[in-house]
């Protein structure tokens, strides 16, 4: 769905996404990054189970919620990536106890 | 007789969950009801409700109170279930028991003489609490923090979805032809020809009973039909986390976990009638203490704080009266609406529509109370 521009150039961290290593561009948030990755769907809501994806992307909306190096329910759009992080989508809510 | 528009055969000043709860029970005994209420900007105690459907520390001080609460309590799966086949709506009632819990020795033993002084208020005292030590309380708490040294448990403790009690109320009132009318604030009621003019903000009602459900409003409502509802409104303040894996399986009186996996942490009492504006000194002893009860509480965000007004008459219990003076009217006052809404649908409706008060069942909450000599 999405395609960096051509002209994008710059280095690159690996991180993974759902287990999975994958290289991204480094200053990417956590959230375009995903989208950059080909990742639709990061969570299925907390109640009715719907499919989510971010839709402000700065800050606002709390639609793209992930879970970043084990710590449930973090607004990937305001997190810069960093090399080793661990992201996972989520299914329904946040585990209680992580 | 054709009723017109405006006429009704009961009017219900107050349009909260006691309004609804009483409002419905009218309307399904065939009572055209109106349901007058304030606008969305009126402080409304409603709105800032636990949704524990609770009984344990219930009637300390007054025996009577504690039987009504039982009685609520045990009516509460009929009246949801009866909820749910009206409205489709499900309001989440579940009674799993539920707990207080102490984070020290000295809190542990108050809450023992407490209990103790409770069940020995009457032989046949109507609930039973138990003391539970630590290992106890871990058992059916595994999430409790190192600070919890035991607790009481009370199984018949609940809780519901109070948003959804409400909603199902307005919306079976409605179904059974009840009218609820928004931003009708009552300004004044006359009796008149065995029948009650009511003034509102929005214009006149007739109706020939009415009901009043005001909350803290009821203390200067309550005299212009001969009644009276002396009242101290106390103030309150609630915390909600994000919503999370099902982690805490009974209610305790300040933190529970609903339906919707949202953490509710309420564990404040302040003198005071405005609800605007937070205490945050308050909220960081509320939150302290539910992190050392569960500490897995410390990583969850919280997404909304509010405070709101509790209903509380000058000694906390309920108040049920007819007027002398202008027959057709009743006041109701109490401040757990939620625990109560049971009995006022299904025992305290039928009684209006019937035009008298059993006093077997509710004579001990009339206000005459208050005028019984200290001394006596």
């Amino acid at each position: 769905m999405f395609r960096r521009l051509p002209e994008t150039t710059g280095a690159t961290v690996t991180v993974s996404i759902d287990g999975a290593n994958v290289e991204v561009r480094a200053g990417d948030t956590v959230a375009a990054a995903l989208l950059a990755a080909g990742v639709h769907q990061y969570r299925a809501s907390a109640v009715s189970g719907a499919p989510r994806a971010p839709y402000c992307m700065m800050g606002v909306c709390f639609e793209c919620l992930v879970t970043v190096d084990g710590v449930g329910n973090r607004q990937g759009c305001l997190i810069p990536v960093r090399e080793g992080m661990r992201i996972e989508t989520q299914r329904g809510k946040r585990e209680a106890s992580r | 007789m054709t009723l017109s528009s405006k006429e009704y055969d009961i009017a219900i000043v107050g349009g909260g969950l006691l309004g609804a709860a009483i409002g419905y029970g009218l309307a399904r005994l065939r009572q055209r009801v109106a349901l007058l209420d304030d606008s969305d900007a009126a402080v409304r105690a409603s709105r800032a409700n636990f949704a524990l459907v609770w009984v344990q520390s219930k009637g300390f001080g007054y025996t009577p109170y504690a039987y009504w609460t039982v009685r609520s309590s045990n009516a509460w799966a009929e009246f949801s279930a009866l909820l749910r086949e009206e409205t489709g709506l499900d309001v989440a009632f579940q009674r799993p028991g539920g707990f207080h819990l102490a984070l020290s020795e000295d809190e542990l033993e108050r809450r023992a003489a407490y209990i103790n002084q409770l069940h020995g208020q009457s032989p046949d005292f109507p609930y039973h609490v138990e003391i539970l030590d630590r290992s106890q309380v871990a058992a059916m708490l595994p999430e409790i923090g190192p600070d919890v040294v035991g607790g009481s448990y009370c199984e018949l403790d609940g809780h519901c979805n109070s948003l959804r009690l409400y909603r199902a109320l307005i919306k079976a009132t409605a179904k059974h032809g009840g009218k609820y009318l928004a931003s009708n604030r009552v300004e004044g009621i006359a009796y008149e020809n065995r029948a009650f003019r009511i003034s509102t903000s929005a214009g006149e009602i007739h109706a020939g009973k009415v009901v009043l459900a005001a909350g803290n409003a009821n203390m200067h409502l309550a005299p212009m039909v001969g009644l009276e509802a002396p009242m101290r409104p106390e103030r309150g303040q609630i915390m909600v986390t994000e919503r999370v894996t099902p982690f805490l399986h009974y209610p305790v009186v300040t933190i529970r976990q609903t339906d919707e996996g949202t953490v509710m942490i309420g564990d404040s009492k302040e003198e005071g009638t405005t609800p605007d504006g937070l205490t945050l000194p308050i909220n960081a002893v509320m939150a302290s203490r539910a992190v050392r009860m569960f500490p897995l509480l410390g990583r969850l965000n919280v997404v909304r704080m509010w405070a709101g007004v509790r209903v509380m008459t000058a000694d906390g219990f309920p108040i049920y009266d007819q007027s002398e003076s202008c027959p057709g009217a009743f006041v109701a006052c109490c401040h757990s609406g939620v625990t109560l809404a049971a009995n006022h649908a299904l025992t305290l409706a039928p009684m209006i529509a019937a035009g008298q008060l059993d006093a077997e069942v509710v004579g001990p909450f009339s206000a005459r109370r208050f005028h019984v000599p200290k001394a006596a």
